[in-house]
């Protein structure tokens, strides 16, 4: 039985302290809203708190005559860009700095529902546009393992709030590893499902062919609960799909046995950092003891999948960032005449990687480019795809590192948005081919940074990388590791 | 194809976009994102002859749905986010089109 104090206590363990009455949800909300008293000055992971709402939310779940789901009592920190009626969300951007959503999105009612109780906003790059939360119009969040370095991102806020003992659970989007390489970076399990596994009606678009909500925690189990809670069909998104969402916690038999991992090993000749591949390869070692196949896959591909994702993923933005007018809701910059408005509005509003994103892609959709860029990338986003699809004739799971390189410090690299963007090369993939991965913490650095071990699977095929990503967790020390 | 965007583009690109860009981002922009369309032209290496684009990495299938009227936003919730409005009209305000 965990220590009722204990801030890194799972998801599961609050559900069944307050089930067996050794535990109030209110006094599980109190300590979570204590503690982030305590660190958030330090640490930025929330932008908004709410210890009203969520105190009144957990008082009424300790009235109910009886549990009101797999959730019941359980704090959950929530990205910024997913909306919460009465609730501030801003994306990370001044041009939604007072922006009130008038409805729930969907994962927020289904939440709710099961008995959850929500803490707050966290911090994000600003429309989810970044690997750092450093293009947060409010300041970035910071990595609780070395607060000098960034957390990753976009999600960094959510990733910060579970490794820190904030919350138990987090929700984040993940568009290019916006949910994965943050989860690596800060020492936490992060998992993008599969396109259409979860409904986005409510989480502000950025590239609607690639977005995808998912859940942050610190063990496998907790985030097979949360997918499980959020996952399935909604008549508010036609891209959710009307697929059976599995029991996903009843997968995870701790049995690996027979289960065959690919590596690509052409990808990691180069540019992965040694103590990243040393993990890495630790981590392939224990997945064969526990009676895993490992063998190398090409995915010859996926060498153009950086260049791919900027391409697609900016196009689309352009699109989808161009609802801010300041007519309907958001900021608006005065100005004589509505032309001028919009021009002001959206230069005063939107931050530079924003800008720099909407322009490139605003570029590569116009007459004359687009042939040769936006097109011949979803040309090419279909071969990436064709060589998921042939590897995994062969394997059941794709392993890479979550991320190259361990968190590097804030402001190393905000100079240089190329090399930014190169440093995603492992997690755009998956998005593009619309399947789901997941990062499992797989080890430390010499400097005590976290990395992460990223497993990718078939379309719809979250249950294996969860029980994968479970039985590695029980063979290895590492999820009992908390930042101090 | 020119893959050096120019800060003359910049500028006709962010008219496009309706994006008013100072000075300082017009070169910078044009620097940053000459630089990342120089990386991105090994995509158009690619021999995509005969291959279709994927526009939504899934299946693609219409989701087909009766039509049945269901209660939206109230006028004055939908209002009440906006910079300007005439909530007795129930309306937005917008500066002069012209």
């Amino acid at each position: 039985m965990a220590d009722a104090a204990d801030p890194f206590m799972t998801a599961v363990e609050v559900r069944d302290a307050i089930a067996a009455r050794t535990l109030t949800a209110r006094e599980a909300c109190e300590r979570a809203l204590a503690r982030i008293d305590l660190l958030n000055p330090a640490l930025h992971a929330f932008h908004h708190v709410d210890p009203e709402r969520a105190l009144a939310r957990a008082a009424a779940l300790d009235r109910a005559a009886a549990p009101a789901g797999p959730l019941h009592g359980v704090p959950i920190a929530i990205k910024d860009n997913i909306s919460i009626r009465g609730m501030q969300t801003t994306a990370g951007s001044r041009i939604l700095e007072n922006y009130v959503p008038p409805f729930d999105a969907t994962v927020i009612a289904r939440l709710e529902a099961a008995g959850a109780v929500i803490l707050g906003k966290t911090v994000l790059d600003e429309f989810a546009m970044g690997s750092s939360t450093e293009n947060s119009a409010y300041g970035p969040a910071r990595n609780p393992w070395a607060p000098d370095r960034i957390p990753g991102g976009s999600s960094g806020g959510s990733a910060v709030a579970v490794a820190a003992g904030m919350a138990p659970l987090a929700l984040g989007s993940d568009t290019g590893g916006s949910i994965r390489q943050p989860a690596a970076l800060c020492g936490v399990v992060g998992m993008k499902p599969t396109y259409g596994r979860v409904s986005r009606y409510g989480l502000i678009a950025f590239a609607s062919s690639l977005d995808q909500i998912g859940p942050f925690a610190r063990t496998v189990r907790d985030a097979a609960l949360l997918l499980e809670v959020i996952g399935g069909h909604d008549v508010h998104d036609s891209t959710a799909a009307e697929r059976h969402v599995p029991a996903f916690g009843q997968a995870l038999s701790g049995d690996i046995r027979g289960v065959r991992v690919g590596v690509p090993r052409d990808l990691l000749e180069e540019g992965v950092d040694p103590d990243v591949r040393r993990a890495f390869d630790q981590s392939l070692r224990t997945l064969e003891e526990l009676g895993a196949t490992v063998q190398t896959v090409t995915l010859p591909y996926s060498r153009f999948a950086i260049p791919v994702y900027y391409l697609v993923a900016t196009a689309e933005a352009s699109s989808n960032l161009a609802r801010y007018d300041g007519v309907r809701y958001g900021m608006r910059a005065r100005a004589g005449t509505l032309g001028d408005m919009y021009d002001e509005t959206r230069s005063a509003g939107f931050g530079a990687e924003v800008k720099r994103r909407i322009v490139l892609g605003t570029y590569v959709l116009s007459s004359g480019y687009y042939d040769a860029y936006y097109l011949k990338a979803q040309q090419v986003r279909t071969l990436i795809r064709r060589d998921f699809e042939q590897a995994f004739d062969q394997v059941d799971a794709i392993a890479v590192p979550t991320s190259p390189t361990p968190a590097f410090r804030i402001g190393e690299r905000a100079d240089d948005p190329l090399q930014m963007y190169l440093a995603d090369i492992f997690t755009v993939s998956a998005p593009l081919a619309g399947l789901p991965a997941i990062s499992v913490p797989c080890g430390f650095t010499s400097g005590r940074l976290p990395v992460g071990l990223q497993l990718t699977g078939r379309a719809w095929d979250e249950a294996t990388l969860l029980r994968i990503g479970d039985a590695y967790e029980q063979a290895t020390p590492w999820s009992k590791n908390h930042p101090t | 194809m020119p893959s050096t965007l120019t800060s003359a583009d910049v500028l006709r690109i962010a008219e496009l976009a309706r994006l008013e860009l100072s000075d300082a981002e017009v070169e910078l922009f044009s620097r940053q994102i000459t630089d990342i369309l120089g990386y991105a032209e090994q995509v158009r290496e690619v021999d995509t002859s005969g291959v279709s684009p994927t526009s939504h990495p899934l299946d693609v299938h219409a989701a087909w749905r009766e039509d049945v009227p269901q209660p939206s936003l109230e006028r004055a919730t939908a209002l009440a986010n906006a910079p300007d409005a005439n909530r007795e009209a129930g309306l937005f305000k917008v500066p002069k089109v012209l």
